[in-house]
C-alpha cells in the first residue's frame, strides 16, 4: 500500500516538474549548469545560452510531439 | 520587473487554472452533491494555503543567486511546457481545451460513480473530485506565485493577484452557472508561457552567474523576442499541417 502511494506520488512529481517531455527539463538543467561553470571561470557574457536553450529545445520538443502523434 | 507585470503574470496563470478547476467543481456539484463538492474545495484551498505557508518562508530564505538559479530553472521548464501545449493547440496539432466537453465528460463519470458516505462528507466522490481538481490545478499556480513573488520581494502582490483571479473566475462561474467555455484559455496559456520562459531564462542565467547586457532592461527585449519566436513556430506548424492535409493533385503522367 505504502509502495503504491509512493509510486503514485513519484509519478505526480515527475508529471508536475518534468511534464510531457523530459528532454526539455534535461536541456534546461544542462544549459544552466553550463552557464554556471562558464560564469565561474570568468565568462560572464554567456547569458545568451539561456536563450539558445529554449530556441533549440522548444522546436525539438514540438517536433517530437508531432512525430509521436 | 514592475508590480504590474508581476500581478499580470500571476493573475493570468491563476485564471487559466481556476477556469479548469471550476469546470471540475461544477461537474461534481451538479452531478453529485454541492455540499460535499464545496467541502472538497475548502479542503483543497486549505492544503494550498498550508503549502504556501510552509514553502513561502523556505523559498524566501534562500540566497538570491541560489534562489534565482533554482527558480529560473523551474520557471523555464514550466514556461516551455505551457508554450509547447499552447503552440500545439494553436497550430491545430492538438485539440483545443474544450471546457464544455470536459464538463460533459466529468458530469457523465460523476453520475455513474457509486455513492459512498464518509465521516463529515455526505458524498465521497464529489468531495475527492473537487479536492483533487483544486489541489492539482492550484499547485502550479502556488509555485508560480511563490517564485515570482519571492524573486521580486513582493509576495503580497503575487498573493493578491492569485486571490483576485480565483475571485473573478468564481464570480463569473456563479453568474452563468456553467463552465467558462468562452475564456480564450489557449491565448492566456501562450501569454503565461512567454512570461514564464522569459523570466525563467533571465533569472536562471543571472543566478548561474552570467551578466545580462543592460541588466533588467534586457527583459524588454527578451519578452517580445520569446513571443515573436512562439508566434513564428505557430505559423510554421500551421503551414506544415495545411501542406500535409492538402491532397496532392494527380498529374497527367502519373498513371501508375
Amino acid at each position: 500500500m505504502i509502495a503504491k502511494r509512493a509510486k503514485a506520488f513519484g509519478a505526480f512529481v515527475y508529471d508536475f516538474v518534468i511534464g510531457d517531455d523530459w528532454v526539455v527539463a534535461a536541456g534546461v538543467v544542462v544549459a544552466l549548469a553550463l552557464i554556471y561553470v562558464l560564469a565561474h571561470h570568468g565568462y560572464h557574457g554567456v547569458w545568451w545560452l539561456t536563450l539558445a536553450a529554449p530556441a533549440v529545445l522548444l522546436p525539438f520538443s514540438l517536433w517530437r510531439a508531432i512525430r509521436k502523434h | 520587473m514592475s508590480s504590474t507585470a508581476l500581478f499580470l503574470a500571476v493573475f493570468l496563470a491563476c485564471a487559466v487554472e481556476a477556469v479548469e478547476a471550476l469546470t471540475i467543481v461544477l461537474a461534481a456539484g451538479t452531478a453529485r452533491e454541492w455540499r460535499s463538492a464545496l467541502t472538497g474545495v475548502g479542503a483543497g484551498l486549505a492544503v494550498l494555503a498550508v503549502t504556501v505557508a510552509v514553502l513561502g518562508p523556505a523559498v524566501s530564505s534562500l540566497p538570491l543567486s541560489g534562489l534565482r538559479l533554482f527558480v529560473g530553472g523551474l520557471l523555464l521548464v514550466f514556461g516551455l511546457q505551457w508554450l509547447r501545449k499552447a503552440i500545439l493547440r494553436a497550430s491545430g496539432h492538438k485539440a483545443l481545451h474544450d471546457e464544455t466537453l470536459i464538463f460533459a465528460k466529468q458530469l457523465a463519470a460523476a453520475e455513474d460513480a457509486p455513492a459512498e458516505r464518509r465521516p463529515l462528507v455526505g458524498d465521497w466522490y464529489a468531495f475527492t473530485l473537487s479536492f483533487k481538481g483544486v489541489v492539482l490545478e492550484g499547485l502550479e499556480v502556488v509555485f508560480i506565485a511563490l517564485t515570482f513573488g519571492s524573486n521580486q520581494h513582493d509576495l503580497p502582490v503575487a498573493s493578491i493577484a492569485a486571490v483576485a483571479a480565483v475571485v473573478v473566475v468564481t464570480a463569473a462561474g456563479l453568474a452563468i452557472r456553467a463552465p467558462l467555455a468562452r475564456v480564450p484559455e489557449n491565448t492566456l496559456k501562450l501569454i503565461v508561457g512567454v512570461m514564464l520562459t522569459s523570466f525563467g531564462a533571465f533569472w536562471g542565467a543571472e543566478g548561474a552567474g552570467a551578466h545580462w547586457p543592460e541588466s533588467d532592461g534586457a527583459l524588454l527585449a527578451i519578452v517580445p523576442g520569446v513571443a515573436v519566436f512562439a508566434l513564428l513556430l505557430i505559423a510554421g506548424l500551421r503551414r506544415m499541417r495545411e501542406t500535409a492535409t492538402v491532397p496532392v493533385p494527380a498529374t497527367a503522367g502519373a498513371s501508375l
